[in-house]
């Protein structure tokens, strides 16, 4: 098992934000979160790494208990997070947010992380003295999935990665995210409001409501449960 | 002319000055959006602790400049650093994510504190010791007046440039430079990363308290007088660098630095000598009114 959370609770102040979630997720698999504005989906992500830290319950990372691990140790334990907005260093060059990405890496490993992420998006390589803050939406959003990966995670978060983005950078990310679990084996946790989409590229699939999971399956399960197609799928969704 | 150019390079000196306090301004409110209202103060600790280096020395008999300077920069720098380090961890970090106000009514508490141990245990006479680096060069024997660059403020110029330049270079192309940088513009996003952030912090109090320990060892050279007062005066100065240059830019403070020890320098020679500390304060508040960002600082900066 790669990462399980046993009965997380969290709280912001008087914000019951997690009500007991129980999720895991295998190695290899892409596990996706879908779920509406509010239900809690950034916050089980951020609560892997302690912010917000779990009130109650336990989180087990590839076989060590990492509930109460400060913040910065979660990254050199293997997971890498692609959070909601991207949160780029607007003023930073893209080459020196990639090497962010790297801060607890092996440096022998650089140069071929480099190579291997820009070779998966080009456009890291063509502007890469460039001054972040300049890149488009899309750009910068494959400019946070490369930083990522310049770590080498076991486990990918990504937080709603094709919010607001063009179709074409929206399929671009969808396919990466399959290449990545097919070719490199990668794990994968994919919160989605496009959950058509979230739901056909995951293994398994969990329903977050008010901090709560309330329905848990297969992708396709999922596609195919009445109450995920009223939800999130027929008019009623996001997307 | 000559009695410019005189002033130009004692403009220059107390510019250097100024300008290695304000990068600790800079850096401390790029990182944690907070004036440090206690690192005048660290500067002044450090002075006290240079004369009371140099004196020991003095009493051991150490003649070699070279050697007595060494010795008294690296232990002004531990001693300030530590400072810095305490200041951090008692006074700020517990209130890190509160209000705005309560960390600015701990540093100017602080502030007092390091005023008055030092003025505790130091005594509030004028601490004079004999001058460590006497003499200099004269660079044009222009008629009725010489232009001169005292040893002192050779010293003084070489250290800044030097040090700025290695400063620069370590925040534009270390590793920890970049964890730094980083901290400054998303601090979670930085620690999601992998980055240390209280750390980073504890550091970049230290690296500003270390330039400011440099300050007070070279202004207890320059002059050779130190008063538990100097740390006010010098701090609110290089703090007004800090604005002038733009808070939270590095190459801002070192712009301000130089363009208040210039502006200093003429005004006083020029206009009125004893007036010379309100020019700084004018400057603080012509800022602040017309352009709050500084001349090199970003607009969104937000104000305190
Ligand atoms: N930083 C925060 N401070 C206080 N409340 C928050 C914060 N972030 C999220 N919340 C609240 O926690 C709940 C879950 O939010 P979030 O995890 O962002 O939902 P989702 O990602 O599913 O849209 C919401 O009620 C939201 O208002
Ligand atoms: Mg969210």
């Amino acid at each position: 098992m790669m990462l399980t959370m046993a009965g997380v609770h969290a709280h912001y102040g008087h914000i019951h934000a997690l009500r007991g979630i129980d999720v895991e997720v295998q190695v290899g698999e892409i596990v996706t979160l879908i779920g509406a504005n509010g239900a809690g989906k950034s916050t089980l992500m951020m609560s892997l790494f302690g912010n917000p830290r779990a009130s109650a319950g336990r989180i087990v990372f590839d076989g060590e208990d990492i509930t109460r691990v400060p913040m910065h140790e979660i990254a050199r334990r293997g997971i890498a997070l692609v959070p909601e907005g991207r949160r780029i260093f607007q003023r930073m060059t893209v080459l020196e947010n990639l090497q962010m990405g790297a801060t607890h890496a092996d440096p022998a490993n650089y140069a071929a992380d480099l190579a291997r992420v820009q070779a998966l998006f080009p456009i890291l390589a063509e502007r890469q003295a460039q001054r972040a803050g300049t890149l488009s939406g899309g750009e910068q959003q494959m400019l946070a999935i490369g930083r990522a990966l310049m770590s080498r995670p076991k486990l990918l978060l990504l937080d709603e990665p094709s919010l607001g983005l063009a179709p074409i950078y929206i399929r671009k990310i969808f396919q990466i995210v399959r290449e990545l679990n097919r070719d490199h084996g990668m794990t994968i946790l994919l919160v989605e409001q496009n959950a058509n989409q979230a739901l056909r590229v995951a293994h398994r699939g969990y329903v977050l409501q008010h901090g709560q999971i309330t329905l848990a399956g297969t992708g396709r399960e999922l596609l195919e449960s009445p109450e995920v197609r009223a939800a999130y799928l027929e008019g009623g969704g996001h997307g | 002319m000559a009695y410019a150019l005189q002033q130009l390079i004692n403009g220059l000196t107390l510019g250097a000055m100024y300008g290695l306090i304000a990068i600790g301004y800079t850096m401390v409110y790029g990182i944690i959006g907070m004036i440090n209202f206690a690192h005048g103060d660290i500067f002044m600790v450090s002075a006290f602790i240079a004369i009371t280096a140099f004196t020991l020395l003095a009493a051991a008999d150490v003649t070699s400049i070279p050697l007595a300077l060494t010795f008294v920069l690296v232990v002004a720098i531990f001693f300030t650093s530590a400072y810095g380090w305490a200041v951090e961890r008692t006074a700020y970090r517990p209130l890190r994510g509160s209000t705005r106000l309560a960390p600015l009514i701990s540093a100017i508490g602080m502030s007092i504190f390091l005023q008055n141990a030092v003025q505790l245990t130091q005594g509030a006479r004028v601490k004079p010791i004999p001058p460590v680096l006497e003499g200099g060069v004269v660079l044009w024997d222009a008629p009725g007046f010489a232009v001169q660059i005292g040893w002192s403020q050779l010293l003084i110029i070489v250290t800044t440039v030097v040090l700025m330049i290695a400063f620069t270079w370590m925040i534009t192309q270390t590793p920890f430079g970049r964890q730094q940088r980083a901290c400054e513009q998303d601090r979670t996003m930085a620690g999601l990363l992998g980055v240390n952030v209280d750390r980073t912090i504890s550091l970049t109090f230290m690296l500003g308290a270390a330039l400011a320990a440099v300050a007070g060892v070279m202004v207890t050279v320059y002059y050779g007088v130190v008063d538990f007062f100097i740390g006010f005066l010098a701090g609110i100065k290089a703090f007004t660098a800090a604005v002038l240059g733009g808070i939270g830019s590095l190459p801002g403070a070192m712009l301000g630095g130089l363009l208040i020890g210039l502006i200093e320098a003429f005004w006083a020679a020029y206009l009125w000598a004893e007036y010379k500390d309100v020019a700084t304060f004018s400057i603080l508040c012509l800022v602040l009114m017309l352009r709050p960002s500084g001349l090199l600082g970003r607009p969104e900066v937000e104000k305190v």
